[in-house]
């Protein structure tokens, strides 16, 4: 080929590189700067900025099952109720609330409210949502949610059928609703993400409904979805039709999706972001101390618990003495002073505080070496042992992450500081873990737990059943699941709150799993940014937010 | 040279046809599943869950299923994302990573072939020296601490520039920055080392005293012949960042590709792991061919279809 050709080829190619970068850039400008504000109420602009950290897995209720999608949600659509500014669950979508005497029987009256597209919102729209949720072709992965319905398990396992689910239209404007159990907590259920409504007109036209904004995606909650470009932004913007627009105050809000925690403070800093941390994000673990010091950080305890599970079908944690010397032999304090920093409590107790409020002491003294070594001794008499060094090696397993390894890291220095034992660490992928901890393939394991409701059967159920799904620990007890069936059936709250607080206590005298902190949420906000509402349980809400 | 192509094309894809054995083998191996969560699913549904994604089938019904999906280009539904399919997710990321690889790209070549340049010339003397420090840095410096180091002062302290997200030009400029530091380096360094060594030929000697001038002998006979090694590199590089960068799109918040490479394996979510596995396979083994193509143009020395005499 020819030289002067090729050359000029060559330059061509670097000179069209060139282009592309500049112009398919400069395609994005006149996007990306929004307009001030606009005068009407008040003259600061009612836009708020935050990031949620991923792409919201889906957006279909019915379909989501995690923390990110539930935030979206939360803000466009509105289930039967919604949980208050002071964590109380107060009617939305219902109007009233009747419950029956044996408390088995909700009937709601829903209130005239209407979808973004017009269509009225009627109690087929709850029907609707619930039954495809449990229909087993739909594969929803959290229809589990919705076992507390009459026949709503055994239509969602194929045993029965979706007709003899206990939901029920009785005319447009009557939802009766009939369930298993006494549930006391059914009320806080209905503002859960898969409770909430979906307009049946667009569904049952479009099954693809959930998968982009625009004319299919109908909401009824205070806010529209007004963008979803995926793996980048979700922006909704004040819906004018909801039935309670006048609390509504924000005119937008851009979800961004940023999943690094460095850059998302750096953009709060810079004045791009109105909110940095949780619940949606996250804050860099060490710049915690230095947000703490300027006074910036704001901290909320949340219910969920981090515990360190015993495998108690092996030796030497099958004895309960053994499994009690390793558990009080922590100084959960210093862990959550040096290594969190995130002003956790110390968790001597599986229930956490917003609960049972006397499980801010717990059932045993935080760091108690003593008392721990007293029981090593006890334990190591029982299994036969003269020393702890005789004792089978013992395994500390967690997943890979810098959190959990520095908490592992202090707990293997304490354990052999106050107990003498050698304590090797073992850490892996997060699924391959999972499938070891599931397989009771360990020792000693890290889990965590957050409640999906406000109440303590969530987190005692799951130690019910030896092979339950998420009990991973092998133990079981008669007394415990006694008192768990007999708590179902009682309809008088005090009594109920007892026998699960018995049944705590077992679970805790059994000790198969030693908790280590309850979570708390961290984070730094704006400064005039006001009435942000974060639930006990962690979840977000900004129906009542405004900027000063 | 059409002979030549259709017998790289035949080894291409015998060479993706092992790739996407060996991913598909190596990703069933790995424990764990895509629905695998802290919150175990009841067995029912998981059961379910497994029979409508084809995942309780014998593995050779799966990887002949996956293999007629790579032809038809349809990688089906992401586990993870349910909005979602897989072509959607690399119809919609890789626009933006190839955006911004481009302008990386762009600077790596450009910066790199100037350095280069100026160090050859200059070989020992302080412009040399200040080239190959900047090189150095470049290679040795990590992209993210590059890009958290373009954060702190050209957005934060200096305001110049947005701190991450992917809006307008301007928010481009520092994530393509940070991703052009090390091939920028390299490039430069690879550049140098070739010039010098082109320099020292005979037929440089021999171009002086004809008496051509300084700036025809550099351009016409030097820097031709010395591109040679960074059109090399360009191959591997091209593919390597129009796919995206997991480390700088996390940073700086870019929707791209890069990001599915790392996540997707977390998540076990099987067909988006295959789906962007044979998106850079192909797109990898398309840019080597070109490379050895161009290789052809640039110095004709290198004969592709092996000679004319020997048929």
């Amino acid at each position: 080929m020819n030289k002067r050709l090729s050359i000029f080829f060559s330059m061509l190619l670097v000179l069209s590189m060139f282009l592309a970068a500049c112009s398919g850039g400069g395609d994005n400008a006149d996007g990306g700067e929004k307009g001030g504000d606009d005068g009407e109420k008040s003259d600061v602009p009612q836009e708020l900025r935050v990031n949620i950290n991923t792409e919201p897995p889906s957006l279909n209720p019915g379909l989501a099952e995690d923390a990110t999608s539930g935030t979206v949600l939360r803000q466009i659509l509105e289930g039967l109720t919604r949980i208050g500014k002071e964590g109380k669950p107060e009617n939305a979508m219902a109007e009233d609330v009747q419950i029956s005497e044996d408390q088995k029987t909700y009937t709601f009256k829903i209130r005239d409210a209407e979808w973004s597209n017009g269509d009225p919102v009627t109690a087929n729209d709850f029907v609707y949502a619930w039954k495809w949720a449990l229909d087993p072709a739909n594969n929803s992965t959290y229809a589990y949610q919705l076992y507390y319905i009459e026949g709503a398990e055994a239509a969602n396992t194929g045993k029965g059928s979706l007709d003899a689910v206990g939901v029920k239209a009785v005319d447009d404007k009557t939802l009766e609703v009939k369930l298993v159990n006494p549930t006391p907590y059914f009320l806080e259920l209905t503002a859960f993400y898969t409770y909430l409504p979906v307009n049946s007109k667009v569904a049952e036209a479009n099954p693809e409904w959930a998968t982009d904004a625009g004319e299919n995606y109908t909401t009824n909650g205070p806010f529209h979805l007004t963008e979803w470009s995926h793996s980048d932004k979700i922006v909704l913007e004040k819906s004018e039709t909801y039935w309670d627009a006048e609390s509504v105050k924000l005119d937008s809000i851009e979800m961004i999706m940023i999943n690094d925690p460095n850059t998302e403070l750096s953009m709060f800093d810079n004045g791009e972001l109105d909110w940095a941390g949780a619940p949606t994000g996250a804050l860099p673990t060490d710049a915690m101390q230095a947000l703490k010091d300027d006074g910036r950080l704001v901290t909320n305890p949340i219910a969920g618990i981090y515990n360190y599970k015993f495998n108690t079908t092996v030796e030497p944690f099958n004895n309960v003495n053994i499994r009690k010397a390793f558990a009080h032999a922590i100084n959960r304090q210093e862990i959550i002073d040096n290594i969190l920093q995130g002003e956790q409590l110390p968790a001597m107790a599986i229930v956490p505080p917003s609960m049972f409020e006397e499980n801010e002491k717990g059932y045993f003294p935080d760091n108690d070496v003593e008392k721990a070594k007293e029981y090593l001794q006890k334990g190591l008499e029982e299994l036969g042992y003269k020393d702890a060094s005789e004792l089978p090696a013992v395994t500390l397993s967690y997943n890979t992450s810098e959190a959990h390894q520095k908490i592992a890291q202090a707990i293997q220095d304490m354990w052999k500081q106050n107990l003498g034992v050698e304590v090797t660490l073992d850490n892996a992928e997060w699924n391959v873990f999972l499938d070891k901890v599931n397989q009771m393939d360990y020792q000693v394991a890290r889990m965590g737990w957050l409640g999906d409701f406000n109440d303590a059967m969530n987190f005692l159920e799951m130690y019910r059943d030896a092979d339950g799904g998420n009990n991973n620990t092998g133990w079981e007890s008669k007394e415990f699941q006694d008192l768990l069936a007999k708590s179902s059936t009682e309809t008088d709250p005090e009594a109920r709150q007892q026998l699960l607080k018995d049944a705590e206590a077992i679970f805790m005298e059994d000790m198969p799993v030693a908790p280590i902190y309850f979570y708390t949420n961290n984070w730094v906000q704006a400064d005039n940014l006001k009435d942000v509402v974060v639930s006990g349980l962690g979840d977000v809400q900004y129906k009542w937010a405004y900027f000063e | 040279m059409a002979k030549y192509i259709g017998k790289r094309l035949l080894y291409m894809i015998l060479s993706l046809w092992m790739i996407v054995t060996a991913t598909f083998f190596f990703m069933r191996i790995a424990p764990g599943n895509p629905f695998a969560s802290e919150k175990k699913l009841p067995p029912e549904i998981e059961a379910n869950l497994n029979a409508h994604f084809g995942l309780d089938k014998p593995w050779y019904a799966q990887y002949w299923e996956y293999l007629v999906r790579i032809v038809n280009w349809d990688f089906g539904p992401s586990f993870k994302y349910k909005s979602q399919t897989v072509n959607d997710l690399i119809n919609e990321g890789f626009p933006v990573s190839f955006l911004l690889g481009m302008e990386a790209i762009f600077i790596a070549v450009a910066v790199g072939v100037l350095l280069g340049i100026i160090a050859a010339l200059k070989h020992n003397r302080w412009p040399d020296y200040t080239a190959m420090i900047v090189a150095v840095l470049g290679i040795s410096v990590p992209s993210f601490i590059m890009a958290s180091f373009l954060q702190y002062f050209l957005a934060i302290k200096m305001g110049i520039f947005p701190v991450a997200r992917w809006e307008s030009f301007m928010h481009s400029v520092l994530p393509a920055v940070a991703l052009a530091s090390t091939p920028m380096a390299f490039i430069a360094r690879l550049t140098r080392s070739s010039m010098l060594e082109v320099l020292a030929n005979d037929y440089i000697k021999t171009a002086k005293s004809k008496g051509l001038s300084r700036g025809v002998i550099t351009v016409k006979h030097t820097i031709r012949n010395a591109l040679l090694p960074v059109v090399t590199y360009m191959g591997p590089l091209t593919a390597g960042i129009l796919t995206g960068s997991f480390v700088i799109e996390r940073i700086f918040g870019i929707p791209g590709l890069g990001a599915h490479f790392v996540t997707s394996i977390n998540n076990r979510d099987y067909t988006v792991i295959m789906g962007v596995t044979v998106f850079y396979s192909i797109l990898l083994l398309v840019s080597i061919l070109l490379v050895d193509i161009a290789y052809g143009i640039i110095d004709p020395r290198i004969k592709l279809a092996g000679g004319k005499k020997g048929e």
